[in-house]
């Protein structure tokens, strides 16, 4: 009770001020509408209202509010129309729909797992060569540092055109943005692990004559795990990121940026903020399925 | 050298080069350790005896003079598994139990399960900790997780034990009973032990032959071969002899500290 209250509440102010700012962001075009339909509205006429300020225009029309929360297409929709939407696309719409966000889900679903494998696989074996050779560390790191301040969706698009030009297509280049957003974290966070063992535990291998595949197997990489699962966590966020700008450029016509982009290309707002919503939930599903395995890890490595 | 000689050092010398110059860790020291001998290294901090210990393992090289152990070279000696290494911290795997954690060197040097598993067993029971081999090192006290650590030490059985202040970070009691256990240990194992400690009740407690060192530079003052006799009960602390040995070692840990 002690944490559920106060996280309840902090839940309850989100939603409060959620609905509170949908008054003010869609009073304008509920009057527009209101005025349409006949009825009366201070001051009448959309040219003189456009210059009116919103909450000028909501301390003069009160009867508008109940209105401002079930636009059909309002600039700001209110969290019960993102929750309906997640509804209906979710459970009341067989999985195998166009409009199923299960559906869409899923696409962008594989592709982050995919991309994820990859940048996951490529960064442990980039972090065990930087920590191994000195070349590497001096060649890699800086390589791998640039990489992450070049803006994803400044790269999307060109990974996409190269990759069809040489005739990749599908989930692979999705997947490759997806990659490329998450081996860094691992990278550094590996990096960080494999050097954690302390110049002690590493004076106790020589003594012992261990050879250095030893000393990786025995003590460098089990040592790294609490910083691997760290670095998971982070990774598998942004891989979602990666598969969902990965289907900005392109077009594409399923996935949730696919949702993202139609919606916005037909002002439906309502379906934006619920695919967005659903990402959000997704990538929380992830990050928590994560965490749990890593205190199973962690605890029976005694390291937790 | 006779055939009883197990670390022969002869004018080592060993110069750190740091940032702020050259740091004389050791100069010209010479020490003979038999086999069967229990030496303690004394001295304060900075005056070389965890550096001595570690070039007796080749885990530094000096930079002047010569040293071999069991005839060869340290590097060669630690090739053939002569030394059991134990340091301040027990420095236990927390993913591996008790017997994992013994078994680490054994599988390492690839000795064969069953192998490792009698090792085990007779090392649980050198160090008085029958019935943990299952438990974590978590479940553990301090005091058991040091012993634990001198059981891995022990069990490829190498002939040299150094033990870098083993005891230092447990309190008195537990030390007493650690000290008293270590010699038992010693008496029944016959091994060569090399120890460093900055106690003079446990330098004259435990050692045959007690080696005094003062700083800057790293050098041996004294030596003293210890006239107790083998078997030394706690009490023997309060003899007139142990106090004279305990004094002498003092008198020359003041003498090295006079000449800053």
């Amino acid at each position: 009770m002690r944490v559920i209250v106060p996280v309840l509440t902090v839940l309850a102010v989100i939603v409060a001020l959620w609905y509170a700012a949908c008054i003010p962001m869609n009073v304008k075009g509920v009057l527009t509408e209101a005025e349409r339909a006949g009825a009366e509205v201070n001051p009448p006429g959309a040219k003189d209202r456009r210059d009116l300020g919103a909450f000028g225009l909501v301390l003069g029309n009160s009867f508008a509010i109940p209105a401002t929360w079930e636009q059909a297409r309002p600039r700001l929709p209110a969290p019960h129309q993102v929750a309906n939407e997640l509804w209906n696309t979710t459970v009341m719409k067989k999985i195998t729909s166009k409009r199923s966000l299960v559906y869409h889900g899923w696409v962008t679903l594989s592709a982050t797992l995919l991309g994820f494998a990859i940048g996951t696989g490529l960064g442990i074996l980039l972090a065990v060569g930087i920590v191994y050779s000195r070349v590497m560390d001096m060649s890699v790191m800086p390589w791998a540092i640039v990489s992450q301040t070049i803006p994803i969706i400044a790269l999307a698009p060109m990974i996409i055109v190269v990759l069809y030009s040489i005739g990749v297509q599908g989930i692979i280049p999705k997947a490759i943005i997806s990659a490329y957003l998450s081996f860094f974290p691992v990278v550094v966070g590996m990096v960080k692990g494999l050097r954690s063992p302390d110049a002690m535990q590493l004076d106790l291998l020589r003594t012992y004559y261990a050879s250095s595949a030893q000393g990786f197997w025995k003590l460098r990489l089990p040592s790294s795990m609490p910083y691997l699962f760290t670095s998971l966590k982070i990774g598998i966020a942004a891989s979602l990121v990666g598969a969902i700008v990965g289907e900005l450029p392109t077009g594409a016509v399923a996935g949730l940026g696919a949702r993202l982009l139609a919606g916005s290309y037909y002002g439906q707002t309502v379906q934006i903020w619920s695919a967005l919503f659903a990402a959000a939930i997704l990538a929380a599903t992830l990050v928590a399925i994560l965490s749990v395995i890593e205190q199973r890890v962690l605890k029976r490595m005694g390291m937790a | 050298m006779n055939n009883d000689t197990v670390i022969e050092a002869k004018d080592l010398d060993l110069v750190f080069e740091t940032n702020d110059g050259p740091v004389e860790a050791l100069r010209n020291v010479s020490l003979t350790i038999n086999k069967g001998d229990f030496v303690s290294f004394i001295g304060p901090s900075g005056c070389g005896k965890t550096t001595f210990l570690r070039v007796m393992a080749a885990l530094e090289q000096p930079t002047g003079g010569q040293i071999t152990a069991n005839g060869v070279s340290p590097e060669e000696a630690r090739k053939s598994r002569a030394y059991g290494y134990v340091f301040q911290a027990a420095g236990l795997y927390p993913w591996r139990t008790i017997a994992g954690n013994i078994k680490l060197p054994l599988e390492i040097m690839g000795f064969s399960r069953q192998k490792q598993q009698e090792s085990v067993n007779s090392v649980l029971q050198l160090v008085d900790l029958e019935g943990f081999g299952g438990k974590y090192p978590w479940q553990l006290s301090g005091g058991m997780q040091q012993r634990a650590s001198i059981a891995r030490a022990l069990a490829f059985d190498a002939d040299i034990l150094l033990m870098d202040e083993p005891f230092g970070a447990l309190d008195e009691i537990v030390r007493d009973h650690l000290n008293e256990q270590l010699l038992q240990l010693w008496r029944r194992t016959q091994k060569t032990i090399a120890f460093v400690t900055h106690s003079i009740p446990e330098a004259v407690y435990l050692s045959t032959k007690i080696v005094v060192m003062s700083p800057r530079p790293g050098r041996i003052t004294d030596v003293i071969e210890s006239p107790l006799p083998e078997d030394r009960p706690l009490e023997i602390r309060d003899s007139a002899e142990f106090i004279e040995v305990a004094h002498r070692v003092r008198e020359g840990l003041r003498a090295g500290h006079v000449e800053d």
